[in-house]
């Protein structure tokens, strides 16, 4: 423990050494220099006037979002309906592709980990890194606008976050009870069904859940790239400056997300 | 008691839902869902047969990307996302800690916690595009309105978990702190920092790791970055060029947590 001795005899007790406080310092420097630089770079072409016009633009866009328009309220019904079968289909569909996925990738089931695993771990990689949004951009231009992109999007983008904390809960199970299924004579097939499932049941079912909540959060605005629910609705009222329309949608989306988070939080809650 | 015939002493998994009335409705329930969710999908089979082939040749474009074409504004975008990903996680961790600290239950008064959790609560409801559409009509196009809709949602995202891990700490050390008289600043400075400093570093990179893929996002409304250019490509049907793109956004984000659990298990 680095102890500073002053020459009056004082002795005062310091969290790290003079070399280990250099280096921290250093590492803090260079953090800071980086991020200045970062900002010099991202700041090159920003009009400055505009930013601090903000307080009165956002003033203005204020005033004129006040009071939502209420009546538009049952023509959004349509979207609304239309929003929570893209979250919970693509739901379904992501789990349905991300279970055999999660299989494969988890070190203790994948049939070979030389090959299929790296290949496993890709597919969820390439899935989680692309959002949902971008997902769904890409299948309206090759789908066409509707609520199918949506669907698909949002499983595209489903299969790596469910695949992933699949995998890592496959990685964990406690080896003994496979063991023991084992021993008893049990096909490949049996021992996945008696040793392993059950002992992943209540985190795949806390796991899509959550996804399921994720999923109705992110399809109230795939609509702004075309791909079905709410989000048409957003984009159409943006598009003509309704502004008290946008805030009703805005209303309407906040309260979509908080139910369908107290229904997640009820359900993982009833099942964990 | 008699033996049951070996039939009928089969061992079955129990059911999930023990009550049978229940259980068969709540599936009929779902399956009633399933139809009518899947009436309502409109399957325009002409369009779906034209978009066969594009849907190929994106496929084909992810095999063969296509970097040069738009060489220029990819670097662009990146150079203006990376950016953007740095300076907002930056000052949203700068943010966040004191939020965090505020919202956590065991080290503030109650109308800080109701405060701090209050404007978590805001930060994690809006979502990262439509703020990004309300701050690019007041701010004007370009990264900055992209720097602005990361930091605010890296907020909610980092000081809800931060808050919840200092809840979660050792109380002994903190009570010994206490004990020496200390003032508030050092008792959070020896006290609960250094308990969560391991998570907060792992929390921190991960949200870097979001704030980059989310960077994407908020150019397709305006926002600056590489969602601008991938926005064209795709708009334009170059899908070799959109490819090269999300190509280099998966290696981005593979590089990335690589590295993050490379420092990660540094840091313990």
């Amino acid at each position: 423990m680095p102890v500073i001795a002053y020459p009056e005899g004082r002795k005062s007790w310091q969290r790290r050494t003079p070399r280990g406080q250099i280096a921290v310092w250093f590492g803090w420097l260079l953090a800071v220099a980086f991020t200045a630089f970062c900002w010099r770079v991202m700041t090159e072409g920003t009009i400055w006037a505009f930013v601090w016009d903000a307080p009165t633009q956002a003033a203005d866009i204020g005033a004129r979002m006040i009071p939502p328009r209420w009546s538009y309220f049952p023509t959004l019904l349509k979207p609304l309906w239309d929003t929570l079968n893209i979250a919970t289909l693509g739901t379904l569909a992501a789990i349905a592709l991300s279970v055999p996925v999660a299989f494969l990738a988890a070190r203790n089931t994948t049939p070979s980990a030389t090959f299929v695993r790296p290949l496993a771990l890709f597919l969820i990689v390439a899935s989680r890194s692309i959002n949902s949004i971008i997902w769904a951009l890409l299948l309206v231009a090759i789908l066409g606008p509707g609520v199918l992109a949506g669907i698909i999007a949002i499983a595209l983008r489903s299969i790596g976050f469910i695949g992933k904390l699949l995998y890592e809960a496959i990685e964990e199970i406690d080896e003994s009870q496979v063991e023991a299924i084992r021993a008893t004579g049990a096909s490949g097939a049996q021992i996945l069904a008696y040793g392993i499932v059950p002992q992943i049941m209540p985190a795949f079912a806390g796991i899509s859940v959550f996804r399921w909540d994720i999923n109705i959060r992110e399809s109230t605005v795939l609509g702004l790239v075309g791909a079905g629910g709410i989000g048409l609705n957003l984009e159409s009222s943006l598009n003509t400056l309704a502004w008290p329309q946008v805030t009703l949608i805005l209303l309407v989306i906040l309260a979509t997300v908080v139910v369908s988070e107290w229904v997640s939080a009820k359900v993982r809650h009833a099942i964990i | 008691m008699r033996a049951a015939p070996a039939a009928a002493r089969r061992w079955r998994p129990p059911p999930l839902i023990a009550n049978p009335w229940l259980r068969i409705a709540v599936l009929a329930g779902a399956a009633l869902y399933l139809v009518l969710a899947l009436g309502t999908v409109e399957v325009n089979w002409a369009r779906l047969s034209d978009g066969w082939a594009r849907g190929l040749r994106f496929v084909s474009g992810f095999l063969e990307p296509n970097f040069s074409r738009r060489w220029d504004d990819i670097l662009q975008g990146m150079i203006e996302s990376l950016s953007m990903t740095v300076t907002s996680t930056v000052v949203g961790i700068a943010i966040s800690v004191p939020i965090g600290i505020g919202a956590a239950r065991n080290l503030v008064p109650r109308p800080v916690y109701l405060l701090c959790r209050a404007i978590i609560a805001v930060s994690r409801s809006l979502q990262e595009i439509i703020v990004a559409i309300l701050l690019v009509a007041m701010v004007g196009f370009g990264p900055f309105a992209g720097f602005l809709t990361l930091s605010f949602a890296t907020i909610g995202f980092l000081s809800k978990l931060l808050a919840e891990d200092i809840e979660d700490i050792d109380p002994a050390p903190v009570e010994a702190i206490r004990a020496t008289g200390t003032p508030w600043p050092s008792l959070i400075a020896f006290g609960v920092l250094p308990q969560v400093a391991p998570r907060l570093l792992g929390l921190s990179l991960y949200r870097l790791d979001i704030n980059f893929r989310e960077s994407a996002v908020v150019g397709i409304v305006g926002a600056g970055g590489i969602g601008a250019t991938l926005n064209t490509a795709i708009d334009r049907y170059e899908f070799d060029s959109a490819a090269a793109i999300l190509i280099l956004i998966i290696a981005i984000v593979m590089a990335s947590e690589y590295v993050s659990g490379l420092v990660r298990g540094w840091a313990k």
